[in-house]
């Protein structure tokens, strides 16, 4: 051990260590927040085990098979599989209709921070408190779209306009439009800055600024995340139908609710191939706008 | 063109990047800033083209007392200011035809900015643009494919295609192969006397900034340590310029006499 002690004269000093509590501290909140959630959401495992659980799930299982391919029934699906489709993007458009103006509200560096503003702001309290306040307005209207999930604003559309399609529609847009107005916000913030503050030294304007220095660096990662997002629209979609939204997931729930389980297999087999796909097309073109990047 | 009385710049809770600064810049002039790194170049070129405004002090530009405009009456004083920057900031991804354009953002309305997006207006323009600074070729290029020095090329031909009254240029060759170095100097001094325009270069290299500038002005501190035509800058001058940043960071002073033969385009290394 000697040998690997520092052989610096004593009155070379070693910069003093700086210890912290905090790695002990948050460990130790960890685990009590895991003791206490496990305590409290009554996680049993052993249900799963017990004789009548597994009566339960073996008829369930068993029930599955055969899947029913009758042509009666898959001849039922069509319309139901292309409207859940036609729900994903109908509402993933709506989504990234209402998200982008929001998002570029939400963006701090270009409603009332940074280099874009502070000539502009200077001097002038009334008008920052003014773009101030439209930050935190989009900010909290975002925040409200996307804490309330899709399923809940399915729910109320159902009541709104009644069954069908366009409820779902409207969900997927709204609770969407939240997620991708913060996203889009973040990704556009971190923007490298120069060549906009460049731009707006030639006397651009905002909106031609943002069209010239911002998108043009963003636009990879906001094309890359709405397909991400679109992804996880073709999943909700399925699942609406359940509050009588349109799609796959009304006669999931009708199978579900007769425990024709037989038939429930089959829609869960179309409803994995169709977010295979989807999955399969959405990595593709991110892969391609990613390459083009890098040229 | 410019005048500047008392102008000081604070960001908060630190020291004055520029401090008590009295300039005057005739039109058509040609100046070079000199100075060791943090000495408040950067930050007074931010003032002189309006991104930045000065905490204390009046900045009159062509008589124009700029520090209450805003909005549609700023921007048509921007567009009066060109500026070439270190980094380029050039938009990577775009091809250099629109780079070069976004020199006429601020005369295009929204619209027809978007359009020229899709089907670029005055091709021409962006065209004889490049010529000029000798890169023509490149027009449709993905920007991003360009070298360093060719990329600097991009954003003066921006500079010119916005044809300002003003050109300034802060630390233009800093990250440009130094054999490089000079020649940008020379085109932005002659494109600026063939176009009659004033021209402020920010420079870390004493020795561009004797050979290419009448004027010279040395800045440390965020205050003016001199200011004077080149032939009459002498050795104790740049050692009382650098002599603070020699106690920091033991870097020797340089002399005429090292760097005139070296040619070198950094002689001071900032790190």
């Amino acid at each position: 051990m000697r040998s690997f002690a520092p052989s610096a004269p004593a009155s070379l000093a070693l910069p003093a260590r700086r210890s912290s509590y905090f790695p002990i501290v948050f460990s130790s909140l960890f685990l009590l927040t895991f003791l206490g959630s496990y305590k409290l959401a009554e996680v049993q495992p052993l249900l799963l085990f017990e004789a009548e659980g597994r009566r339960n799930i073996l008829k369930f299982v068993a029930g599955m098979f055969p899947p029913d391919l009758s042509w009666n029934f898959l001849n039922l699906l069509g319309r139901p599989v292309l409207e859940t489709i036609q729900i994903s993007i109908m509402g993933t458009i709506v989504a990234v209709a209402i998200g982008f103006p929001l998002g570029l509200l939400a963006t701090s560096s270009l409603t009332f921070k940074g280099i874009l503003n502070e000539r502009e702001l200077a001097g002038s309290r009334p008008r920052a408190m003014l773009r101030k306040g439209s930050y935190l307005v989009a900010r909290a209207v975002l925040s409200l779209f996307r804490t309330i999930p899709e399923f809940v604003w399915a729910f109320m559309f159902v009541r709104a306009v009644g069954l069908g399609p366009f409820p779902g529609v409207l969900a997927i847009g709204i609770a969407y439009a939240g997620m991708l107005g913060k996203v889009y916000s973040e990704i556009l913030e971190h923007v490298n800055p120069g060549p906009q503050e460049a731009l707006q030294a030639t006397g651009a304007s905002k909106l031609t600024i943002i069209l010239y220095g911002l998108l043009p660096q963003a636009l990879p990662n906001l094309v890359s995340y709405t397909l991400y997002r679109w992804e996880c629209a073709v999943r909700a979609s399925a699942i609406l139908g359940f509050v009588g939204a349109g799609g796959i997931g009304q006669q999931l729930e009708i199978s579900m609710r007769m425990f024709d389980f037989s038939q429930v297999i089959t829609l869960v087999a179309i409803l994995f191939v169709m977010v295979a796909g989807v999955d399969v097309l959405s990595a593709r073109a991110r892969r391609a706008i990613l390459d083009r990047q890098r040229v | 063109m410019y005048q500047l009385d008392r102008v000081s710049k604070q960001f908060d809770g630190r020291i004055a990047a520029v401090d008590d600064l009295d300039l005057k810049v005739r039109r058509g002039e040609k100046l070079a800033l000199i100075g060791p790194s943090g000495a408040g170049k950067t930050t007074l070129f931010r003032m002189l083209n309006l991104t930045i405004p000065p905490t204390s002090g009046v900045l009159l530009f062509d008589g124009l007392d700029v520090s209450r405009l805003s909005g549609r009456r700023l921007r048509e004083v921007r567009r009066r200011i060109g500026t070439v920057y270190q980094q380029h900031n050039l938009v990577p991804r775009l091809p250099v035809i629109h780079n070069v354009l976004s020199g006429r953002l601020g005369g295009w309305s929204l619209w027809q900015a978007l359009r020229s997006l899709i089907r670029p207006k005055e091709v021409e323009l962006a065209y004889e643009a490049l010529s000029q600074v000798g890169i023509p070729e490149k027009l449709y290029d993905r920007t991003e494919t360009l070298s360093g020095g060719q990329q600097q090329r991009v954003a003066i031909a921006r500079t010119l295609v916005q044809n300002p009254e003003v050109i300034l240029a802060d630390e233009p060759v800093s990250s440009v192969d130094p054999a490089l170095a000079a020649g940008i100097v020379r085109l932005l001094i002659d494109l600026s006397e063939a176009h009659r325009k004033t021209l402020i270069m920010n420079l870390h290299s004493v020795d561009l900034a004797l050979a290419h500038f009448p004027r010279v002005i040395g800045l440390k501190d965020g205050k003016i340590s001199f200011d004077l035509p080149a032939a009459e800058v002498t050795d104790e001058h740049l050692a009382a310029l650098y002599a603070a940043s020699q106690a920091e960071t033991g870097e020797e002073v340089p002399s005429l006499a090292e760097l005139r033969p070296v040619r070198s385009c950094q002689p001071r290394p900032t790190s």
